[in-house]
């Protein structure tokens, strides 16, 4: 609360209008501390292992005769969060039992190769929440994006490089339109992006199925809807050689960390962004147009969660089918929200979902745990970040100067 | 911006006025026009459809009945046109149209649709009562999805976390149905499932202030991932705890053996009766009730209604956890009430589109029952279509709840006003 | 029924907002309690009404000690209250307003009794003839209606102290008399009234009791007897005229010619009505009305943040309306916004940010696209330095500014360019005296640099100090326009509707 909410009797009764209180609940949760990131992540892990444990077949069998011999079930209940955990590690950072380098930093590459989408789709939808938009469309955006771009791949003959720039390129505008038409339809008729975004995600997943089912996108003697395999010119080149999955994608999604970072703090455009977010009617009153920037946004932030379909269908899957981006728009928006909404903080955060994602398959195999455990704890971690008083009280860490007055 | 002119000007003090708008006029003409030109006039004129009405076990058999479909599908269109010519009436009037417009509206020119699609295949014929029964089969979770979202944003929390809550209930139906061996125990346990989700939310949004849209987004991740996890480990490691289960049809006496309708409202199992009687109640109770006044007060007003004493977050937290409850109950449907066991994401994005019935059904039960029979509808036709052999792209109709929801928001059909304080965590 | 504070205090943060406030309201009185904007009234009255809980002190009804949890608790006690933001829910009627929270229910589902709500509703409406029809909807009731609808909302429920805070600030005189006739007739029929108002008038003309507060604390009591001057120098704790030293204005060319505007907004209510008028480049013309008459509409018209339906408005010749906002403040008009806090600044950006909000994209602030911190700290510098904001750092939120410095900065912004006019809507709301001097110093400075400046002001007293013209607006129109030496009473009059021929 400012000053000037004390000098002033009106303020305290007047309600601020809804978009400010969601922009103030989005700055907070931009603003909570490291300390609660941190103990968020522990929180969602060991909530992780408790599932776990509960799930494990060996412990709930030595849990029937508990009294008995209770060591059996600590043993059981050990032996399940160890092998779990260390498979998470295995599959994610070093694989410890790998024979050679190469094979024991595979899991790091595959983290980075897996965080690829989501650094891209997260920048996206940090802007966007930055200008104060709601966008839940990465989704859809992020499938046309995938789709115009494996077309551009796949049917289309050109030499290497610029193959790829235009493919690159296709991703970026399909997922712009997608995300210019909640945009132009927020600004010109006030429609609320939340909903306009969600319907559009499924008229996407449609329209993609449709196309599938066309002549021009079915693959030759496929019987399942999938698209033909992108060229050979038209794919991202693999960075660390072949044996290792990473690709220029990543490369490409750091740069546009670097230029989302320049886009938002040091460019006029982004100054408007920023002051449209926090504050549209000033922002209108110094002369900015709110509906520009909220096409803009949309348009930028679509073409971000467009790049991200590059990355499964130019460097990954290499073709298209209607599950190419399978739940990348939703996990994008915990990449985002964990991350701040600032690049580095979305770098760092695709890079820990990356992981998680990346250790799908060693928990399969070497803990027998399906990889939904990793979308378990990837919530939870997201759902106690935005509820920092909650984590500090789990912790009894104390509480930041600025909200206890907010509490009063 | 809502500067208050003390007596303004004389227009001030006469009636509702809603702004002279024609974009719903012309939404609605295109598209009948559209129909007019595409349906109508695109059949062959000596082409016919058979819609058959009655089955076997009938009481009354009624006999098929064989429409001109050129004709009929003219007739079905230029209904639309009226119905857009009334709007603009309306419109010009500066006057609202009720929610039975649309709804007739969409009817019609799925009507012509229809007429269109079986027109000339003499050896298939629509079945149209199959067609309303599997409509109404489709649009069970939807409804009570779209229940739920109301009950919600009336008090003024948003619930995007609708999909979680039907999961979840599907879920612990199909677990605690499995376990118990009886369906019915797991349609007692579904809307549990259901009422925990809402609890969360409400606790996130009223305790924590966090954005709604956000919980409800992360929740739905969350309960997808929860299932799909127990869905892998538990449920697939002991088959017992998953099986399908079914609910028996019970019929009622003498209703169910009105024609057409009789087997299609009457012929149903517990779950669709329930479903009945939670529209009824909640329009009922949402409107005519002191809880309902109290509740619609919260989710415009939340100052003014504690400043005369309605406790706003209990409110909230309340109404909350019975949506959540509402949702579960629906996501029995999926499970037991359709003798299915649980799958990984089995709703499939049901949720949203009750999120969309809610919306383009204007936030009262009655309008969620309408949207959703037409959302169902339109899944059931699509089925038809696509037995019969459409020369519709399936995937077209399947984008027509969504598409519709856009024009609602976007004020091309109708206008959707939410409660004003949607979404705005009350603080003192 | 006797109500008795004894000590209450309450805090925000590190602001008190009371201070250890007595206050005896006797059964059958009004009891006025009168301060400035933010002397802490309102603040009070919440903590009597449990919206607040106090720090310190306690309220006794009838010598027996009470707390209050809630509103309800308030209501049950007999305790009613109009809240300055009226608290009706808009797509309710009148009756549904009413028995909100203690509705007349019928059977095991408590279904409302429409009925006897009408009932109750007429009934209070024809005791104190306020001619409010219980089935109509609020949000197509005029301001006055709505304000009777909350007082039949709190006799409704057997209140036998009422609270009305700052009750006549939407009001036109007529309605304002009408309402202190009811505070009187309520009196009479034993009903306590707790007035909370600024306006001396209106004390004078209703109450039995006056207690004065001055920045959270109680400064005197006084009877109603007690002059004018007397009571605002208690108030404001100095002599209560407001004086702004300047020379007489020298008016040059016209700068600003505006022909029949016109604005309709979305409900399609008539909010500005064939305005015409002009602005001399060096002079200053205020314009006065009571609050909600279309000055907001006025302004936000001139710079083009509402559409226009008819007329133009044009700017040493040239057209401005119908054209970007952008435009319109680069054509050389500076605006300093009715609400600071929403319209003015950007609470969660630093001061610098704030100074630039307008020529971020322009030399020295950005090269091309990209913008220059180093300029940009350098001109926050300069403004602060010139505008004495008192801020630690540039790079402080806006948002933990007083009222008073955040007003500095939007004026340091707008006063930034060359300027040919000056819009500023309520510029010294909610500021300190210095910080009002201060601005009022600065809008001076701008008329005798040769700007046009048009100020518009719900006080008469600032109209009045600053004005070399007044033009007077009712219901959307220019009522008339009259030189700064016209008698108040005329004033009010023609705030009324009254034509300047008629008023005089």
């Amino acid at each position: 609360m400012s000053a000037e909410g004390q000098t002033t009797e009106a303020t305290p009764d007047e309600e601020a209008p809804r978009e400010s209180r969601s922009r103030q609940v989005l700055r907070e949760i931009a603003e909570s501390s490291s300390m609660v990131v941190l103990m968020a992540i522990v929180a969602s892990m060991v909530i992780g292992g408790v599932l776990i444990i509960f799930a494990d077949q060996a412990v709930r069998e030595s849990a029937a005769y508990f009294f008995s011999r209770p060591g059996d079930t600590f043993s059981a209940i050990g032996d399940a969060l160890g092998s779990a955990y260390s498979a998470m590690f295995n599959g994610a950072v070093l694989n410890t039992q790998a024979e050679s380098f190469a094979a024991m930093i595979k899991p790091l590459t595959q983290t980075l190769t897996m965080a690829t989408p989501l650094i891209f789709a997260g920048l996206g939808l940090g802007i966007g929440f930055r200008a104060g938009l709601f966008n839940i469309g990465a989704q859809g955006q992020v499938l046309i994006g995938a789709t115009v771009g494996a077309y551009v791949g796949f049917a289309w003959s050109l030499p290497a490089g610029l193959h790829l720039l235009l493919a690159v390129i296709g991703c970026a505008l399909g997922g712009a339109l997608w995300g210019f038409i909640p945009g132009v339809l927020k600004a010109r008729t006030g429609a609320h992006e939340v909903i306009v975004t969600i319907m559009l995600n499924y008229i996407g997943l449609y329209l993609v199925a449709w196309l599938l089912s066309l002549d021009a996108f079915q693959r030759e003697g496929s019987d399942n809807p999938i698209s033909p395999m992108v060229a050979d010119t038209a794919q991202y080149p693999k960075i660390l050689g072949a044996q290792f999955n990473l690709h220029l994608g990543f490369l490409l999604a750091l740069a546009c960390a670097w230029g989302a970072w320049w886009l938002m703090e040091r460019s006029t455009l982004g100054f408007r962004l920023r002051a449209v977010g926090a504050n549209p009617s000033a922002a209108r009153t110094a002369g900015m147009s709110i509906a520009s920037a909220t096409i803009i946004t949309m348009v930028i932030a679509g073409g971000l969660a467009g790049l991200a379909g590059s990355a499964p269908v130019l460097g990954t899957q290499k073709f298209l089918s209607a599950s190419t981006a399978g739940s990348l728009g939703f996990d994008a928006i915990t990449v985002a929200l964990l991350g701040r909404s600032r690049p580095l903080g979305i770098v760092l955060a695709a890079i820990l979902f990356g992981g998680l994602q990346a250790s799908g398959p060693t928990l399969q195999v070497n803990a027998n745990l399906p990889v939904d455990i990793v979308v378990v704890i990837q919530a939870l971690i997201v759902l106690f970040i935005a509820a920092p008083p909650l984590v500090r009280a789990m912790f009894r860490l104390p509480a930041p100067a600025h909200e206890k007055e907010v509490a009063a | 911006m809502t500067a208050t002119v003390a007596d303004a000007a004389p227009a001030a003090s006469t009636a509702p006025v809603a702004a002279k708008t024609w974009r719903s006029t012309i939404a609605l003409a295109v598209i009948a026009v559209l129909s007019l030109v595409i349906f109508g006039l695109g059949t062959g004129s000596g082409s016919t459809t058979t819609f058959v009405v009655a089955r076997g076990t009938d009481f009354v058999h009624l006999p098929d009945f064989t429409v001109p479909s050129r004709v009929a599908a003219i007739v079905l269109s230029l209904v639309g046109l009226a119905l857009a010519g009334w709007t603009g009436y309306r419109a010009n009037q500066r006057r609202k149209v009720g929610l039975w417009l649309p709804i007739v509206y969409g009817m019609a020119i799925m009507g012509a649709l229809l007429t269109w699609a079986g027109a000339g295949r003499d050896a298939t014929s629509i079945q149209l009562t199959g067609l309303l029964t599997s409509s109404l089969f489709l649009a069970v979770p939807l409804v009570f999805g779209a229940l739920a979202g109301t009950l919600c944003e009336r008090s003024g929390i948003v619930n995007i976390a609708i999909e979680g809550q039907l999961l979840a209930g599907a879920f612990l139906a199909a677990l605690v149905g499995s376990i118990a061996g009886n369906a019915y125990v797991g349609l007692i346990a579904a809307p549990i499932a259901g009422a925990l989700v809402g609890l969360v939310l409400a606790i996130f949004a009223t305790k924590y202030w966090v954005n709604q849209i956000v919980v409800g987004v992360v929740l739905n991740m969350l309960i997808v991932g929860l299932t799909s996890f127990f869905f892998s480990t538990v449920m697939t490691e002991n088959g017992d705890l998953n099986q399908p289960l079914g609910m028996a049809k019970l019929p009622i006496p003498l209703l169910s053996k009105i024609p057409v309708l009789g087997p299609v409202l009457f012929n149903q199992n517990l779950l669709v009766y329930l479903l009945y009687v939670a529209v009824a109640v909640m329009q009922v109770m949402l409107f005519r009730s002191r809880w309902g006044l109290r509740v619609r007060a919260v989710g415009e007003h939340p100052k003014a209604a504690d400043t005369v004493g309605i406790n706003v977050n209990r409110t909230r937290v309340r109404n909350t956890v019975l949506g959540g409850a509402i949702a579960g109950l629906g996501g029995a449907f999926f499970t037991v009430a359709s003798g299915l066991a649980f799958g990984k994401e089995m709703t499939a994005g049901k949720g949203y589109i009750a999120l969309a019935a809610m919306i383009l059904g204007r936030w009262s039960p009655r309008g969620a029952l309408a949207a959703a029979l037409l959302f169902g509808f339109a899944d059931a036709l699509r089925a038809q279509l696509g037995a019969i052999g459409s020369p519709i792209p399936s995937q077209f109709l399947a984008m027509t709840p969504y598409l519709a929801t856009i024009f609602a928001v976007a004020g091309l059909v109708g206008h959707s006003r939410p409660p004003a304080a949607e979404g705005v965590p009350y603080k003192k | 029924m006797k109500l008795e504070l004894r000590g209450i205090t309450k805090r925000f943060g590190d602001f008190t907002a009371n201070d250890r406030i007595d206050l005896l309201v006797e059964p059958g009185t009004v009891h006025a309690l009168l301060g400035e904007n933010g002397a802490g009234k309102s603040t009070l009255m919440n903590v009597l009404f449990g919206l607040y809980d106090a720090d310190e002190g306690e309220v006794l009804l009838d010598d027996a000690p009470v707390v209050f949890t809630g509103p309800g608790d308030a209501m049950a006690a007999g305790i009613g209250m109009v809240h300055q933001h009226f608290m009706l829910v808009h797509p309710f009627t009148v009756a549904e307003n009413v028995m909100l929270g203690h509705e007349d229910v019928r059977g095991p589902a408590k279904l409302l009794d429409l009925a006897a709500a009408r009932r109750k509703v007429r009934e209070i409406s024809d005791r104190f003839n306020f001619n409010v029809d219980p089935d109509a909807v609020i949000e197509d009731l005029p301001v006055g209606a709505q304000q009777r609808v909350e007082i039949i909302k709190a006799l409704s429920r057997d209140a036998s102290i009422l609270i009305l805070d700052e009750p006549t600030a939407v009001l036109t005189p007529q309605e304002t008399d009408e309402l202190l006739g009811i505070v009187k007739d309520l009196r009479d029929a034993g009903t306590s009234v707790v007035l909370i108002t600024h306006k001396l008038r209106e004390v004078k003309a209703v109450a039995d009791t006056i207690t004065v507060i001055r920045r959270g604390k109680v400064v005197g009591t006084a009877e109603p007897s007690a002059s004018q001057e007397e009571l605002a120098s208690l108030m404001v704790g100095r002599a209560v005229t407001m004086r702004v030293d300047k020379a007489p204005a020298t008016p040059g060319e016209t700068m600003l010619q505006v022909d029949g505007l016109t604005v309709v907004d979305d409900a399609q209510v008539v909010q500005l009505d064939g305005v015409s008028f002009d602005v001399k480049a060096g002079e200053i013309l205020a314009i006065a009305g009571v609050q909600g008459n279309g000055q907001t509409e006025l302004t936000e018209a001139l710079l083009g943040v509402v559409g226009t339906d008819a007329g133009t408005a044009t700017l040493d010749g040239e057209l401005i309306t119908g054209r970007s906002i952008k435009d319109v403040l680069f054509s050389g008009i500076g605006f300093v916004p009715e609400d600071r806090t929403e319209d003015g600044i950007v609470a969660t950006m630093t001061i610098a940010n704030n100074l630039m909000l307008d020529t971020h994209d322009k030399a020295p602030y950005a090269k091309g696209f990209a913008l220059q911190p180093k300029a940009i700290a350098d001109e926050a510098r300069k403004h602060v330095e010139q505008f004495d904001v008192r801020a630690t750092s540039i790079e402080q939120t806006a948002g933990s500014l007083s009222g008073g410095n955040q007003q500095k900065v939007v004026l340091a912004r707008e006063l930034s360019r060359p300027l040919k006019l000056l819009i500023a809507s309520n510029p010294t709301r909610g500021l300190d005296v210095g910080s009002i001097e201060f601005v009022h110093k600065r809008i001076v400075a701008e008329r005798d640099a040769g700007a046009a400046v048009i100020i518009v002001s719900a006080e008469l007293d600032e109209v009045v100090a600053l004005a070399d013209r007044i033009a007077v607006m009712y219901h959307g129109r220019i009522v008339g326009i009259v030189p700064p030496d016209t008698d108040r009473d005329t004033l009010g009059l023609m705030m009324a509707g009254a034509h300047q021929e008629e008023a005089a």
